[in-house]
């Protein structure tokens, strides 16, 4: 074997690739010297990443996956009689929020920025995948503290399955496995979100920052930095990712932990919306709660449900409708047909089609939280209608748009 | 062929072959798994029949007992409103529950046994998503404003908003499809519900 150099990093890195790894990924990784505001949201997530991981671990310590004693075991036990236990619950159920706001931020950022077009289709794909498995963490999550809302979300989602014609009904029973939300659901749903999808989701993050790192991030004026290098090969609008960005997302870092904190000791409950009034009672099968709605990360897509009237005799059209509207966002780098990559340099329309994308679905998201009526069931269905047609109509309307001239070098 | 020289298409095929041997071990490998999410033999047997004991159910009066797992709510009419059943037959989705769940007895407009016309025995489970809908039998409640000044009662979901009349037929336009299923019932005697288990015709 044959040494690079001396000491204990030299016999370190004949025998496995650590000062390789650190330079291809941090203090060699060049990345473009024009971030702003947008880009602390990907190192945020895998902050809150960390978070959830640590705090969720201590959980499992204390939490009982057994109907009779689960509410128990978080109220009484975590909430109360384990010491900290109830900070360590608030983390854990506040991160959960904190994950969907930093990473819807950060999918808005990707789609301002057309940060999924060629050559990062991969990158944009494998991050639908973390959202996917994000929403399943969250779902089955929510059903842990075995509170009403937790007994109550569960089974609104796990019937949308039934409204599958044919198959449905025999599937859902294999879901609860039970005919009911039971025992035996709470028990999976319990593995599933300690073991396999924490599992399935690091192994995501791990190839979106492959991913990442082999074709270089993007920036907010959408150019490659690649294409212009110096004498050494290193692009000349490019900074190392260590010490520049590294030293930024601290900051990033710290102003988010303000925020959370404060949500953490003062509002962890957010008013409802974090942790649902309803879910401080325990599970009761037979008592539909007066007011049913999901956590708010997942209120935009229950609207699109809602929003879809039956047909038929089937709800089944509200779930495809409710599937759809994420399996599109995976379809976006190839609905986008204009070169440019950066907002900045498209037309100005498109600006205002975002605008009123993000509006509406606000609306829808805040829609799903309250109880149907007429007037907010049609609010609702233009929304989607928008939604629907913001995506499906990009291929044509991309195409006429009358871009600005894209800069050669970051601004 | 020399013995050194590498024969691609014997290398082919056994690449396929040991791919598919190994799919189909594969395959068989997950059926365990997989089934492992059946409900088990408990569950199965927690799937017998209940007694419900009506003899203290006055007219207009609703109480609930656990079948399965799920609710299921007996309800005693009035004559007042066995007569809206036959009248508000414009607004119903399925009047004739041709598409709806319930055994061949109850396939009529009160649902019920002709024998005990006022007593309807329905799953209080929601055929949109599978709440409960709440028993409203008049505007004395929060979801008055959702139901219309002329309400003759009858079932309101309140995830979905979606309106049964007092035999568990469903509304027109409603989310829900269908009409809240009927399960298998018997009458033990004028005032014992055997809920689970069907009777010779009683």
């Amino acid at each position: 074997m044959e040494q690079k150099s001396n000491g204990l990093m030299g016999w370190i890195d004949a025998r496995y690739p650590a000062t390789k790894t650190w330079e291809k990924h941090l203090a060699k990784y060049y990345t473009p010297k024009n971030f702003n505001f947008w880009y602390f949201f990907g190192s945020l997530a895998f902050m809150v990443l960390v978070i959830q991981i640590l705090s969720g671990v201590f959980l499992t310590m204390f939490y009982k996956p057994d109907t009779a004693l689960a509410f128990q075991s978080v109220e009484m036990g975590i909430m109360r009689d384990v010491e900290w236990g109830w900070l360590i619950r608030y983390f854990h159920s506040t991160g959960a929020s904190a994950f969907f706001i930093v990473v819807y931020l950060h999918m808005f950022r990707a789609l301002i920025y057309g940060s999924y077009k060629k050559p990062r289709e991969l990158i944009w794909i494998f991050g639908m995948l973390i959202f996917l498995a994000l929403m399943a963490e969250g779902f089955m999550g929510y059903l842990l503290p075995w509170g009403q809302m937790s007994f109550w979300g569960a089974q609104v989602i796990i019937n949308l399955v039934s409204a599958i014609p044919f198959v449905g009904e025999g599937l859902s029973t294999w879901v609860r496995g039970d005919f009911v939300i039971g025992d035996a659901t709470l028990n999976r749903f319990f593995s599933l979100h300690v073991a396999a999808i924490p599992l399935i989701l690091v192994g995501l993050i791990f190839a979106h920052i492959v991913a990442l790192h082999e074709v270089g991030s993007n920036n907010p004026d959408g150019v490659e930095i690649k294409k212009n290098k110096d004498e050494n090969g290193i692009p000349k609008d490019g900074i190392p990712f260590h010490p520049y960005y590294s030293v930024k997302d601290i900051v990033g870092v710290v102003v988010f932990l303000m925020f959370f904190s404060i949500v953490v000791f003062f509002m962890p409950e957010m008013f409802g919306y974090f942790i649902e009034h309803a879910n401080f009672e325990p599970a009761n099968p037979l008592k539909t709660p007066e007011h049913i709605a999901p956590v708010w990360y997942f209120t935009p897509y229950y609207s699109i449900l809602r929003a879809v009237p039956s047909i038929a005799g089937s709800a089944f059209p509200g779930v495809i409708a409710m599937g759809a509207s994420i399996v599109i966002l995976f379809f976006l780098p190839w609905l986008d047909r204009n070169p440019v990559k950066s907002i900045r340099y498209r037309a100005g329309w498109y600006k205002i089609l975002i605008a009123i994308f993000v509006v509406t679905f606000i609306i829808l998201g805040i829609l799903g939280t309250l109880s149907p009526t007429d007037g907010r069931t049609l609010l609702a269905q233009i929304c989607t209608v928008y939604y629907f047609a913001f995506f499906l109509l990009m291929p044509f309307y991309t195409k006429l748009e009358k871009n600005k001239p894209v800069p050669e070098r970051t601004t | 062929m020399s013995a050194d020289a590498v024969s691609n298409s014997k290398r082919r095929f056994l690449v396929a072959a040991t791919s598919v041997v190994g799919a189909v071990g594969a395959g068989f490998v997950a059926v365990p798994f997989v089934k492992s999410w059946n409900p088990s033999a408990k569950a199965l047997a927690a799937g017998v029949p209940v007694l419900a004991d009506i003899s203290k159910l006055e007219e207009g009066q609703m109480i609930t007992v656990e079948w399965r797992g799920k609710p299921v709510y007996i309800l005693k009419r009035t004559d007042e409103n066995l007569k809206v059943l036959e009248s508000d037959v414009d607004m119903l989705a399925d009047v004739n529950s041709d598409s709806s769940k319930q055994p061949e007895y109850c396939k009529n407009i009160a649902r019920s046994y002709d024998s005990h016309k006022k007593i309807s025995v329905m799953e209080g489970v929601c055929t949109h998503l599978g709440c409960a809908p709440k028993y409203v039998p008049d505007l004395n409640n929060p979801f008055a404003g959702s139901l219309g000044s002329d309400w003759k009662g009858g079932f309101f979901c309140p995830c979905h908003g979606s309106i049964y009349d007092l035999s568990g037929r469903v509304y027109k336009s409603m989310p829900a499809p269908t009409n809240l299923p009927v399960p298998m019932h018997m009458f033990k005697s004028d005032t014992v519900i055997l809920i689970g288990q069907d009777g010779s015709n009683a």
